[in-house]
C-alpha cells in the first residue's frame, strides 16, 4: 500500500480514537493533557492509565500481527533526545496542548487558539530541523 | 466502562499513530526538513485526523452527554497569551529536534529502546516543571461545546 494512503488510514484511526473518547467519556484526546494529567495529579486516573496502555499496545498489536511495530529507531544521540523530551514536555504544559490535542481535536473543533498553537508548533519545529540538519549537519546523527 | 473504553481509544490512536509512520521519528524529520528530500506524509495523517473528529464530534454532540460520563469537558479557555505561544514555540523546537511530540513518544515505549525511555522521562520531567507555574487558565472547563 502507498505510504500516504497508509498514512491517510492512521489519521482516520487516530480520529475515530478522538471521536470515541469524545461520545463516551466527553474528553478530548490531547496525549499530553491526558498523561500529563497523571503527573500533576489530576482525577480519573484510571481512563487515563488505561488510554496509554492502550497507544503502547497498539504497535505491539502490529507487531504480533504483521511482524513489523512500525517503530522507527531514535535519529538523534542521546542528549538531543533528552533536550527534546524536556522541550516537549514543558511546551505542551504551557501551552496546553500538542500535535494531538491541539492539531487534531482543536483544529476540529475550529479552536483559535489551537489553530494559532499548531501553526507556532510546526512553524518552530521546521525551523529547528533545518538548523539541526543543515546548520548543525545533522548534529547528533 | 469507561477504562475499557478509553483502552479501546488507546490502541485505535496508537494503530493509528504506528500505520500514519508517526512512530518513525525518520518520516516525522522528513517532512519537518522542508529543504531535505521533502517527505509529505504528515499532511495526510493530519487530513484524516482532522476531516474524522470535525465530523465525528458535531454527531457524537447532538446528545446532551457523553454515553458515559455527566458532561462533555471542552477546553473553556479562549485567552490568545504569550504561555501559549512561548509553549507552541518550545515544543515545536522539541519535536523539531528528535522528531518525537507525546503520542508517538508514549507508543514508541514498547519498542524498549533506551533513548526513548530517556525521552520520555524527560517528557514527563517537563511536564512536572509547567505545572509549578502559576497558571491562570488551571483546569477550565466548560460543559458544552
Amino acid at each position: 500500500m502507498h505510504p500516504w494512503l497508509l498514512s491517510a488510514i492512521g489519521g482516520v484511526l487516530i480520529g475515530l480514537s478522538a471521536v470515541l473518547l469524545m461520545g463516551a467519556l466527553g474528553r478530548i484526546a490531547g496525549i499530553s493533557g491526558i498523561a500529563g494529567g497523571l503527573v500533576v495529579g489530576a482525577g480519573d486516573r484510571a481512563w487515563r492509565i488505561a488510554f496509554i496502555v492502550g497507544l503502547v499496545a497498539g504497535p505491539w498489536l502490529l507487531q504480533w500481527w504483521q511482524g513489523d511495530s512500525g517503530i522507527g529507531l531514535p535519529q538523534v544521540r542521546w542528549p538531543w533526545m533528552a533536550l527534546a523530551g524536556l522541550l516537549v514536555g514543558f511546551g505542551t504544559r504551557l501551552g496546553g496542548g500538542c500535535t494531538s490535542g491541539h492539531g487534531v481535536c482543536g483544529i476540529a473543533r475550529l479552536s483559535p487558539r489551537s489553530l494559532l498553537a499548531t501553526a507556532v508548533f510546526v512553524a518552530t519545529s521546521m525551523a529547528t530541523a533545518f538548523v539541526m540538519r543543515h546548520m548543525l549537519g545533522g548534529a547528533g546523527a | 466502562m469507561k477504562a475499557w473504553t478509553a483502552l479501546l481509544a488507546g490502541v485505535l490512536f496508537g494503530l493509528g499513530l504506528t500505520l500514519a509512520g508517526m512512530t518513525q521519528p525518520a518520516v516525522v524529520l522528513g517532512f519537518l526538513d522542508l529543504a531535505g528530500a521533502w517527505n509529505p506524509r504528515l499532511v495526510f495523517v493530519m487530513a484524516g485526523a482532522v476531516v474524522t473528529t470535525a465530523i465525528g464530534y458535531r454527531w457524537v454532540w447532538r446528545g446532551q452527554r457523553p454515553w458515559l460520563d455527566a458532561s462533555f469537558q471542552l477546553p473553556a479557555v479562549r485567552r490568545i497569551d504569550g504561555r501559549l505561544l512561548l509553549g507552541a514555540a518550545l515544543f515545536g523546537i522539541g519535536w523539531g529536534i528528535a522528531g518525537y511530540c507525546p503520542g508517538p513518544a508514549l507508543a514508541s515505549l514498547g519498542a524498549g529502546l533506551a533513548p526513548v525511555f530517556l525521552l520520555v522521562a524527560m517528557m514527563v520531567l517537563g511536564w512536572w516543571l509547567a505545572a509549578r507555574l502559576p497558571d491562570r487558565n488551571a483546569d477550565a472547563n466548560e460543559v458544552k461545546p
